[in-house]
């Protein structure tokens, strides 16, 4: 079996202070990351993700205006870390490369970029410029589920080429089952060889977060992403407590242990979450129907605001093939659909 | 001006014979201010290349060296190569008299978005046509702006995967930083943000935007709603697939307004709104400098 490192058999990253951005609306506070913080790196977690949900440059109309400028946010993370790496996501095309020069003067060492897992080369210069100065890469093919086992794996060569040392199979919109994160995970495993290593990033809209994360390990993956308290978007990310318990029933290595992960949960992290992400309607359709889990808030609220169902935006977001980025078309979805409802309503 | 075939009209060339430089020569061809005299490119291979001499047009893969040494020598040329090609090619233009309208994110002159400043810029000799997003998107931010103080707009573009060339997938960030200069600048918002996104959707998307503008409270809704519609009308008139989706949203102190730029199928298919605009935006730009040469209105 393929291991991270000597001491570890994978390298988990606690999402929930980018993921669980989009949960909390982008209103983390100095004072929750500080504690956040705090208590993972006390519990051992090797990595953890501070940023807006969106990435690096997210705050906006279109993604949520951020609460507390993220760069607050990191700076504060930075200096509550003892031992745990501090990493941003950056998507290119909503940050740049001076975000990446920004963060990594803050004390950043590691920066995700993620792209449509079709659209890898846009990512060039961020995995060159990351290199450069010195941070280690990660890169992100978001949407994972609507490419087969090999483009991804073409894919993932260009982000390899360019730089990225570990390549992610992102399940942004949690529809992968089980064989199809074991399969997208060898393909990529098999193309990259020792040019990178591979991980996984899982979502709960089908409930399969921590099962697909011991598929996507067996598979070969050295990195599994998750959230504490599943704070996250959609039904909410991989549980990174359950996830640790159960690498540990396995025998697998995640130098955290289990019982301090859940104190973490339950004393740290859940009195800081509005609420629980649940395992809605609209979270099952965004699995069901492969939408990028980060739509959920906003069709809810563009649903509340113009009279018509969440469901119903987020399924034609299905049919219209929507990316990552395009929550300005949840919107404009929303009020077609109001337009149709009136429509029909006067004739 | 009339007369389709006035000699007087002003002598134009278009450098660079890939997809945006074929889309334009399409345009040109159908004007009646400018004369379409040259293309040139540097591969004699090239597509574009050969659809030029089939329409009758002097051409030559011998690039800007074989252009200057033409007589008569083009008035107006569109650059429509890359950033770093036109750098070079800039200062060998203004020596040799020509006007420069530059298709490339290079932005050695000022951006000029038609429905907008077209009237500000005709003097100087390089002007600058900043990028699809902006030309789909400044005209909105612009006509908000017009109306009450704008203290931030952002923008989202989609376009089609297939519409994205390896010059904007090499230098996305040229996208992003020159957008959200334009929004600035010329849209007159305080403080401007550009987002692109592409999607592999097949069949390919047509182009979309959604504009974000940041309004007072209490602001006029309806001269807001006036005024964008006008706008759109203004920008439907040298690009014809330039739409709004909808009514102007309007939820607490923002706007969002939805755009489509479906492309005229010149050379490029319709998805490619993107590089329709920029196209169709040059080709008014360039009439606008060819009028002011002459002397005419504008």
């Amino acid at each position: 079996m393929t291991r991270y490192s000597t001491d570890l058999d994978v390298r988990i990253t606690d999402s929930t202070l980018r993921d669980g951005s989009h949960h909390i609306n982008h209103q983390f506070s100095v004072e929750h990351v500080r504690k956040i913080v705090t208590a993972l790196d006390q519990a051992g977690m090797p990595v953890i993700e501070v940023c807006h949900g969106d990435g690096l440059g997210g705050s906006s109309h279109t993604y949520g205006l951020s609460g507390t400028s993220e760069r607050l946010l990191i700076g504060a993370a930075v200096q509550a870390a003892e031992r745990a790496s501090i990493a941003c996501l950056m998507l290119p095309g909503v940050g740049t490369m001076d975000d990446i020069r920004a963060v990594a003067d803050l004390g950043v060492r590691i920066v995700r970029v993620a792209t449509h897992c079709t659209e890898a080369d846009i990512a060039r210069q961020h995995f060159a410029l990351a290199r450069e100065i010195g941070v280690e890469t990660v890169g992100f093919l978001m949407m994972a589920h609507s490419q087969p086992p090999e483009e991804l794996a073409t894919q993932a060569r260009i982000m390899a080429d360019a730089g990225c040392q570990c390549v992610y199979v992102t399940d942004s919109a949690g529809a992968l089952v089980l064989e199809e994160v074991t399969d997208r995970i060898a393909a990529l495993v098999a193309e990259l060889g020792n040019s990178a290593t591979v991980g996984f990033h899982g979502h709960e809209n089908l409930a399969l977060g921590v099962a697909n994360s011991v598929a996507a390990y067996r598979a070969g993956a050295v990195q599994i992403d998750g959230s504490t308290c599943r704070f996250g978007a959609g039904a909410g990310n991989t549980s990174i407590e359950a996830f640790v318990a159960v690498c540990n029933k396995l025998g697998i290595r995640t130098g955290i242990d289990p019982l301090t992960m859940f104190d973490v949960a339950e004393d740290v992290v859940r009195p800081i979450m509005p609420d629980e992400p649940t395992l809605s309607r609209l979270a099952l359709v965004m699995g069901y129907a492969g939408v990028y889990s980060s739509f959920l808030k906003h069709a809810f609220r563009a649903g509340e605001r113009l009279g018509v169902s969440g469901s119903d935006i987020l399924i034609r977001c299905g049919e219209r093939k929507l990316v990552g980025g395009q929550e300005d078309q949840v919107i404009s979805i929303a009020m077609e659909l109001a337009e149709a409802q009136k429509a029909r309503a006067t004739s | 001006m009339n007369g389709a075939t006035s000699p007087s009209r002003p002598r134009a060339a278009i450098v660079g014979s890939g997809n945006i430089g074929t889309d334009l020569m399409e345009k040109l061809l159908r004007s009646k201010v400018l004369q379409l005299e040259y293309v040139v490119g540097v591969d004699p291979e090239s597509k574009g290349l050969k659809r030029a001499q089939e329409a009758g047009i002097k051409t030559s893969a011998g690039g800007v060296d074989w252009l200057l040494t033409q007589n008569p020598l083009p008035k107006i040329v569109f650059e429509a190569t890359s950033a770093y090609v036109h750098i070079q090619n800039a200062p060998r233009y203004k020596a040799a008299g020509m006007r420069a309208v530059d298709l490339t994110p290079a932005a050695l002159g000022p951006y000029v978005v038609p429905s907008v400043n077209l009237g500000e810029h005709l003097d100087r000799w390089n002007v600058n046509m900043v990028t699809c997003g902006g030309q789909a998107t400044v005209p909105m931010v612009h006509a908000v702006s017009r109306v009450v103080p704008v203290p931030y707009a952002e923008i989202v573009a989609t376009i089609a995967s297939r519409s994205a060339g390896p010059g904007t997938r090499d230098n996305i960030d040229e996208f992003t930083v020159t957008t959200s200069r334009a929004i600035e600048v010329i849209g007159g918002a305080k403080r401007g943000k550009a987002i692109i996104v592409l999607n592999p959707a097949d069949p390919p998307l047509i182009m979309r935007d959604t504009i974000f503008c940041t309004i007072p409270r209490g602001a006029d809704r309806e001269k807001i709603s006036t005024s964008i519609i006008e706008m759109a009308a203004a920008v439907s008139k040298y690009v014809p697939g330039y739409r709004l989706c909808g009514q102007p949203d309007f939820d607490d102190d923002r706007v969002a307004i939805f755009v489509e730029v479906e492309g005229a199928g010149d050379f490029l298919p319709s998805y490619a709104g993107n590089l329709d605009i920029m196209t169709a935006a040059a080709t008014q730009v360039g009439e606008g400098v060819a009028k002011h040469l002459m002397g005419g209105s504008k």
